[in-house]
């Protein structure tokens, strides 16, 4: 099977569902002229022409709504919202309007709409290095998608253009070149299904998008060490799949919950209220959860690199759990 | 303009205009809910406005939506059942006074929060064109007329939808029923250029016109549809007075009984009616009788209301997706 990037995996997919499908089209900021900001789309004006791909104005809730409007009417727009910290000036057109069509008016008009957007951070500072993952998976009506790996990327996109209902696709700056198998084949990653990627008797590990690598890695780290953590890989973070998260939690009655994004209210706070409600005959551990320092981010290397979590903090969340210990969640 | 239209645009201000008094009754006696914006006042810019559209033109409207629905032809039994919050309602129940739509009318709805909907609308402008020139459906030739209040001028939204509208030439027709004020902030409060149409004079063709005369508003909406349809987007700037509060709810503290009645000899349906009167093309004993026949169908509209059974609880939770998870 042919080993490519999550940049090469997001591409086959749109390039698969734009040759297949004339109703797709691409808009968003610079990626046309510019060739794209992370390189996603690279070559699509050369290969579809100017009307399938356009540059679209700095202005996120016109072009957002641009979208939800053509994909009322019966076309598959992709918007790149170029990065996650711009898509909040969008959050209206995605929250009050494609969130809600469907519902508000009786199931008359659909929203079949696909948002990307990466999360990612690189001595960007504070308005630059966000992660909003938990806003999108608030709002019913959306779904929410948040691949770690080449495979699903490339699955999910395809799975997410197809769908009938507007999807968030939260993509990553900081793994677009992670390399995986990826089928040459046409495929989809179902949307709403976790994916347990590891199996584990003593503690299991939660994530999805970025810190999947991360906890891969810590995974090996502490097999070395005699530590066997399982691997659930959430994909999806509405609708959520618990139920793999909680098979293996059944057995290893433990939890890490790997999350970036800060930890109050996040993410991960959801997935650890399930822990407690669906599966607190089985906890025997407090849950520990990993994300950035709540602070917003700094500038300075060293500063930046304390306050974002990597393969260690997974590590050390999981002795913290093994041992017993209670986490507290700094704030100030 | 034919006589028949007159007379015909008419009954529908008739028609708009009971229609709003039945529900600030039915509101009256709680059985509507919600907030509820009465279009009473504002009756001729809807009718002549939507009269200059076709079948396959759009229309996209903001929260006062009542006057827009019945003009573009939506029964107002669903109507008034959907205020009621009934399973009969236009959006079963589940939308209320601010989202009337019917997909069948190329009614897109009426939206609540103030001008994003500026926004869909040219969206679904651009997809109109879209399917024209990507698609090679030749029949694609439909104009989206968006109504939106002069309240509506201030935000990123307008900019962003009337620059869009114009870099990508889309057929559209921005119309602002300018009632002089946004909610209870009068229009020389909330905007530095209060003659509307101005704004947005950098990047269309557009005017004031006088949203109180059904037949200015028909020609100019006219005017403006032929040119959306060929050349590009358009703004129109209806100049019209909304006689009740924002909502039924309002208290007014902004303006005087003085001030509204000041207004009312711009009512456009008087005006209507007189100039009908004047011409010989009615006469005040058959404008009772279109009063009475509108009365006796209101009452048939409100008992439909009252009959319909309230949406099953598990509607609920339909339709939150349309592929259910």
């Amino acid at each position: 099977m042919p080993v490519i990037t999550y940049s090469e995996a997001l591409r086959q997919a749109l390039r698969e569902a734009m040759t297949n499908d004339p109703r797709v089209f691409i808009i968003g900021e610079d990626v046309v002229h510019y060739d794209s900001a992370y390189g996603v789309t690279k070559g699509f004006l050369k290969e579809f022409g100017p009307e399938r791909i356009k540059d679209m104005p700095i202005a996120e809730a016109g072009y957002a709504g641009l979208g939800i409007g053509a994909a009322m009417n019966g076309l598959r727009p992709v918007v790149e919202m170029m990065t996650t910290n711009f898509a909040i000036l969008a959050l209206d057109m995605i929250i009050n309007h494609a969130a809600k069509l469907h519902y508000m008016f009786g199931g008359q008009f659909t929203c079949p709409i696909v948002f990307r957007m990466p999360n990612g951070y690189g001595q960007l500072s504070a308005t630059h290095s966000q992660a909003f993952d938990n806003y999108y998976a608030y709002m019913p009506g959306l779904k929410v998608v948040v691949p770690g790996t080449p495979y699903d990327a490339k699955g999910l996109m395809k799975a997410a253009i197809e769908d009938p209902d507007p999807v968030i696709f939260i993509e990553h700056t900081g793994i677009y070149n992670i390399k995986g198998e990826v089928p040459e084949e046409s495929y989809t990653v179902p949307i709403g299904k976790s994916n347990l990627l590891r199996d584990g008797k003593d503690v299991t590990i939660v994530g999805y998008g970025r810190m999947i690598p991360y906890c891969q890695q810590a995974v090996e780290t502490l097999a070395s060490e005699g530590i066997d953590a399982a691997l659930v890989d959430l994909r999806t973070i509405r609708p959520l799949d618990m139920e793999p998260v909680l098979e293996s939690f059944r057995k290893t009655n433990r939890a890490v919950i790997a999350t970036e994004e800060w930890t109050s209210v996040g993410v991960g706070s959801e997935i650890a209220a399930r822990l407690y409600t669906e599966g607190f005959d089985h906890l025997d551990a407090p849950i520990w959860r990993v994300g950035f320092d709540e602070v917003p981010m700094p500038y300075a290397k060293n500063l930046e690199a304390h306050v974002v979590p990597n393969a260690d903090s997974v590590i050390q969340a999981v002795k913290n759990v093994l041992a017993g210990k209670t986490q507290k969640i700094r704030q100030q | 303009m034919e006589k028949q239209d007159l007379l015909a645009d008419y009954r529908t201000m008739v028609l708009i205009r009971s229609f709003e008094e039945h529900c600030q009754q039915q509101y009256t006696r709680a059985r509507i809910g919600g907030f509820l914006h009465l279009y009473v006042g504002q009756e001729a810019v809807a009718v002549g406005a939507i009269g200059a559209l076709k079948a396959q033109d759009h229309l996209v409207t903001h929260y006062r939506d009542h006057g827009h629905a019945l003009a573009r032809g939506l029964e107002p039994k669903p109507l008034m059942a959907e205020l009621f919050g009934r399973s009969t309602g236009t959006g079963k129940g589940k939308g209320g006074s601010m989202h009337f739509a019917d997909k069948n009318k190329n009614f897109w709805g009426g939206y609540a929060i103030v001008g994003a909907h500026l926004l869909l609308a040219m969206g679904i402008a651009y997809s109109i064109k879209y399917k024209r020139e990507v698609l090679g459906e030749a029949d694609q030739d439909g104009v989206v007329m968006c109504f939106f209040g002069d309240g509506a001028t201030n935000g990123g939204e307008f900019y962003e939808a009337v620059s869009m509208a114009a870099l990508y030439k889309l057929p559209i027709v921005f119309l602002c029923e300018n009632n002089e004020f946004a909610m209870g902030t009068p229009l020389s409060v909330h905007t530095s250029v209060t003659e509307i149409h101005k704004k947005a004079s950098p990047f269309m063709p557009g005017e004031r016109v006088n949203g109180n005369d059904v037949e200015e508003m028909r020609a100019r909406a006219l005017h403006a549809v032929n040119h959306a349809r060929t050349e590009g987007p358009y703004f129109l700037e209806a100049m019209t007075y909304r006689l009740r509060g924002h909502s039924a709810a309002d208290p007014q503290m902004y303006r005087t009984r003085d001030d509204i009645n000041a207004r009312r000899s711009g009512d456009p349906i008087a005006l209507l009616k007189q100039k009908l009167i004047d011409q010989n093309l009615l006469t005040e004993k058959q404008a009772k009788q279109i009063d009475k026949e509108v009365e006796k169908e209101m009452d048939a509209v409100v008992q439909f209301a009252e009959e319909s059974p309230a949406p099953d609880l598990s509607e609920a939770w339909t339709e939150i997706y349309s592929k259910p998870l």
